[in-house]
């Protein structure tokens, strides 16, 4: 209920700039519609996330792990996402996990198990984990704080910014900041954005329906992003990417 | 119409010889890392092969060597020496040049450990606490940017290399080698150097 509550106060508050004056039935334009049509999918947006939520239910394991165990296993994460958890570019884009959403880690450690987020490597290394090493594994890193990794290019930070803050309205994309936080910073199941790698952003917005949500018939709250990602041509997700990748 | 022939044979005459002249210059610079590496760089014993090697990574080791960060044995042996009167420039342009060799593997290992090796290469062993090399030196081991090509060097050289780490040799190399090296048991060790030898 608390989560319903806050998707609520969320989207009220962040979508407030977006929402134009009721206008007179006489004077309804395309734009009129679009702007009905963006509050319906974000109202869509909102149930899937619920759902989504409701359908946790997972059994707990609720054996405790040592301290030294976590000591060891927060040092083999850092083996590949970085010596302070900023993120690393090995073969592939290593993401950081510095600062993240222990709500959004947490989900995403399920979603390697079961598969919703097909990704061989980050399967085996969740497959083992226990729900108090998961628990305890994302709050280590939510208390990391290092600088982005940078790296990136800095020719359209500006309008990465612009995009992030305001949407793409002829798209039909909404601001960024609405669900991330206007300082990228996430909020429970929404990642935090700020800092991340350039390269691995752009890789998770142009594949997003390949990467994510791969269970048919149960959408989780990745589902949010899909028409987001859709939208967006790839000079946009550059831009975006950019703006984010140097954020602190 | 003779006279432009004629002029032409000229010119291509010349330029041939350039050429050759050129190529020899550069050759005396890689000779001098064939005698240990082998004619086409191939590896020769405990000299690993360069052919095919990330030139990135050949230019890093190359100042990491000059600058006695890389304390091996065999580097402090052969390779500080070796590097240390090499100017950027001209550890860049032998970087490029044995980037640019096609790499043969070194086929050398245990074919009964292959299968071990492999999986460890591409899942690590997450009960351990062992990362899967494939996340960052790529599906076929062929590295990137400054991350190594592994596949194909030799046995010798890779069961060596992943040893000196866990004992604490080349402690300065980057993040996260000696950690993750530190972790592998010597029978891990035999396995992984076992797979790398036969990748093509």
């Amino acid at each position: 209920m608390k989560l319903m509550r806050s998707i609520t106060a969320l989207i009220e508050k962040g979508c407030s700039p977006q929402v134009r004056p009721a206008p007179r039935p006489e004077y309804r334009t395309w734009w009129t519609i679009k702007a009905v049509s963006f509050q319906f999918a974000l109202l869509l947006a909102a149930l899937a996330f619920v759902f989504s939520v409701a359908g946790r239910v997972v059994a707990r394991d609720t054996s405790a792990v040592s301290k030294g165990d976590v000591e060891a296993k927060i040092s083999y994460c850092k083996d590949c996402h970085g010596p302070s958890a900023q993120g690393y570019r090995g073969f592939y884009p290593i993401p950081r996990l510095a600062g993240q959403q222990p709500e959004y880690l947490e989900n995403q450690l399920r979603a390697f198990v079961e598969q919703r987020r097909p990704n061989p490597i980050m399967s085996n290394v969740a497959h083992v984990l226990k729900p108090a090493m998961i628990t305890a594994l994302a709050a280590k890193f939510r208390a990391l704080n290092p600088h982005p990794i940078g790296g990136a290019p800095r020719r359209h930070i500006a309008e990465g910014r612009q995009i992030f803050q305001s949407g793409v309205p002829d798209a039909n994309v909404a601001a960024c900041a609405a669900c991330h936080g206007p300082d990228a910073g996430g909020h429970e199941q929404i990642p935090r954005l700020a800092g991340q790698l350039y390269p691995y952003i752009v890789k998770a917005l142009t594949h997003w329906s390949k990467e994510r949500g791969q269970i048919p018939g149960k959408p989780d709250v990745s589902a949010i992003m899909e028409p987001v990602a859709h939208s967006l041509t790839r000079p946009q997700v550059e831009a975006v990417a950019e703006y984010l990748s140097y954020l602190k | 119409m003779k006279r432009s022939k004629f002029k032409m044979a000229v010119v291509v005459i010349i330029s041939a010889a350039a050429f050759s002249l050129a190529a020899r210059a550069e050759s005396l610079a890689v000779r001098n890392c064939t005698w240990c590496h082998g004619t086409s760089a191939q590896g020769y014993a405990p000299a690993p092969r360069l052919a095919g090697q990330r030139y990135q990574y050949i230019e890093n080791q190359l100042k990491s060597f000059g600058g006695h960060r890389r304390d091996n044995p065999f580097s402090k042996m052969y390779m500080w020496s070796a590097a240390a009167n090499l100017n950027l420039q001209t550890a860049r342009d032998l970087a490029i040049y044995f980037s640019a060799l096609h790499p043969e593997a070194a086929d050398d290992g245990d074919r009964e450990l292959v299968a071990l090796g492999r999986t460890i290469y591409q899942e690590g062993v997450p009960d351990s606490n062992i990362a899967a090399c494939v996340a960052c030196h790529g599906p076929n081991t062929q590295g990137v940017g400054e991350i190594p090509r592994l596949g194909g060097l030799s046995y010798s050289y890779l069961q060596k290399r992943l040893e000196q780490w866990g004992e604490g040799y080349d402690a300065a190399a980057r993040f996260p080698m000696p950690h993750v090296a530190s972790k592998l048991s010597a029978h891990q060790v035999e396995a992984l150097a076992s797979y790398l030898s036969f990748v093509k």
